[in-house]
């Protein structure tokens, strides 16, 4: 398969990607890991006349945790580099846990995180994470950045809201209030497969308590589905089990799965529930553990 | 079959060729392409290097696997252009004109192979895993060969060749 024609660019600087951007007046797309777009370019679900690839602008290539304690990630930050990260294991585990199921072992060295929230799949991964960590994406155009919050950012399946001219070219995990704990359980038929079902948690616990709480769902819905009401439910609690059962029930309430051939819509939802339960469970028992 | 790379060339006209220069197993070679020619048909049917295997051509299987700067990639969900400046290696570079690599030993040892179409993706994805884990489980092997399909073997050969190529080039390395 042969994707349509465009023109190719590769600009070594943000500043000429996004002067590109611009000249392209809507029709130019950024072409980051193309782990997603490669395949639509090929299938011709997108037929862009300008590809700005960014891969050569080294300075986007990095994550690490500011002095505050957030977490940026770099526009060209490759799934295996968070996924191989001490930095990451040791002090965000839901990245940490999530980055080993992203696709397979050889698209994770090219496809980057950034660019999967971007590409705003309801299937993907990394757009729960960031729900469930409060997650933002820094656009920078040519006016300067802004900051927009994960929910804002996807706008729909498959769409976000980024104007023509602007380049996503950083994602903020903002600090833990405490410690960050937290996971991510996905069921897929086979490794690369999309997920039938998946669960991002992410709980921030001071002195026995939870600060802080986000929970997302993947692939049960027409996008990455925020489960608030059941974060909302974790916090001040101590993760006893009672507050776990509940806030697992309303996890698997807010889903909006569809039966396909990956399962039914009634299986999917037991799937969260479930996922919801252990995620929460374990986070309590190694907090307990740590404590 | 009329190679696609030439084809592009002759309906080339009034489309921006670009100039690609890629170190292909150690050799330097230069070739102008469309754009939108991918990885895996320059390296076909430019440098007719015809090893690397296209299968499902849909970034799902991983016979198409090279490795571009040592980093597994699927070659057809990578762009020609893209490989400008790096460095690629397809399994033709695996072995030395007298010696097979310890990986494709391993295969033929351990008979880690019957139609052989995923093998050269097989082999490509286990040369970084051994790169940068010299002496993995079984269970690390598996998980490092996840993203490339095999639909012959049940994948129990493949592993096997892959520990018996650890354990060689562990012993040659001391």
């Amino acid at each position: 398969m042969y994707p349509s024609r465009f023109r190719y660019e590769a600009p070594s600087s943000v500043a000429e990607a996004i002067a590109l951007l611009e000249e392209g007046k809507g029709e130019a797309k950024i072409l980051a890991g193309g782990q997603s777009l490669v395949p639509m370019l090929k299938l011709r679900f997108a037929s862009p006349e300008l590809l700005v690839d960014i891969n050569n602008i080294a300075a986007l290539d990095y994550h690490h945790f500011s002095s505050d304690g957030a977490l940026h990630i770099g526009a060209l930050c490759r799934h295996e580099h968070l996924e191989k990260s001490s930095d990451i294991s040791s002090r965000q585990p839901t990245i940490a846990a999530a980055a080993p199921l992203v696709a397979d072992p050889i698209v994770r060295t090219r496809g980057t995180f950034v660019g999967s929230v971007c590409h705003a799949d309801p299937q993907g991964d990394w757009a729960a994470c960031m729900v469930a960590l409060d997650g933002r994406i820094v656009a920078q155009g040519p006016s300067g950045k802004r900051e927009i919050p994960v929910r804002s950012f996807v706008s729909g399946p498959f769409q976000n809201v980024l104007a023509y001219n602007e380049l996503a070219v950083e994602a903020v995990i903002p600090a833990p209030k405490g410690t960050a704990l937290g996971g991510y359980m996905k069921l897929e038929r086979r490794v690369g497969d999309f997920a039938t079902a998946a669960v991002a948690v992410a709980v921030d616990v001071d002195g026995g308590r939870v600060t802080r709480a986000g929970i997302a769902l993947t692939g049960v819905g027409g996008t990455t589905i925020d489960a608030a009401d059941a974060a909302a439910a974790l916090v001040g609690s101590s993760l006893d089990a009672e507050t776990i059962a509940r806030a697992a029930e309303l996890a698997a309430g807010v889903a909006q799965p569809r039966s396909d051939h990956r399962g039914s819509a009634s299986y999917k939802r037991h799937i969260i529930n479930t996922f919801t339960s252990r995620l929460l469970s374990g986070i309590a028992e190694s907090h307990e553990k740590a404590a | 079959m009329t190679s696609l790379f030439e084809e592009v060339h002759e309906t080339a006209v009034g489309v921006p060729v670009r100039r690609v220069t890629i170190t292909v197993n150690g050799e330097r070679r230069t070739a102008d392409v469309e754009p939108r020619l991918l990885l895996a048909h320059l390296l076909r049917q430019g440098f007719k290097l015809t090893g690397t295997h296209t299968g499902c051509d849909t970034t799902n299987c991983g016979a198409c696997t090279v490795l571009v700067n040592g980093r597994p990639a699927k070659s057809c969900t990578m762009l020609a252009v893209q490989a400008d400046g790096r460095e690629v290696l397809t399994v033709e570079g695996l072995a030395s004109a007298s010696e097979l690599h310890p990986i494709q030993e391993g295969f033929k040892e351990e008979h880690g192979l019957q139609c052989g179409f995923c093998t050269p993706g097989m082999m490509l994805t286990a040369k970084a895993l051994l790169e940068e884990n010299p002496n993995p489980t079984e269970d690390e092997v598996r998980w490092a060969l996840s993203g490339n399909l095999c639909r012959c073997t049940g994948y129990q050969n493949i592993v096997k060749a892959v520990l018996w190529a650890a354990e060689k080039m562990r012993g040659s390395a001391q």
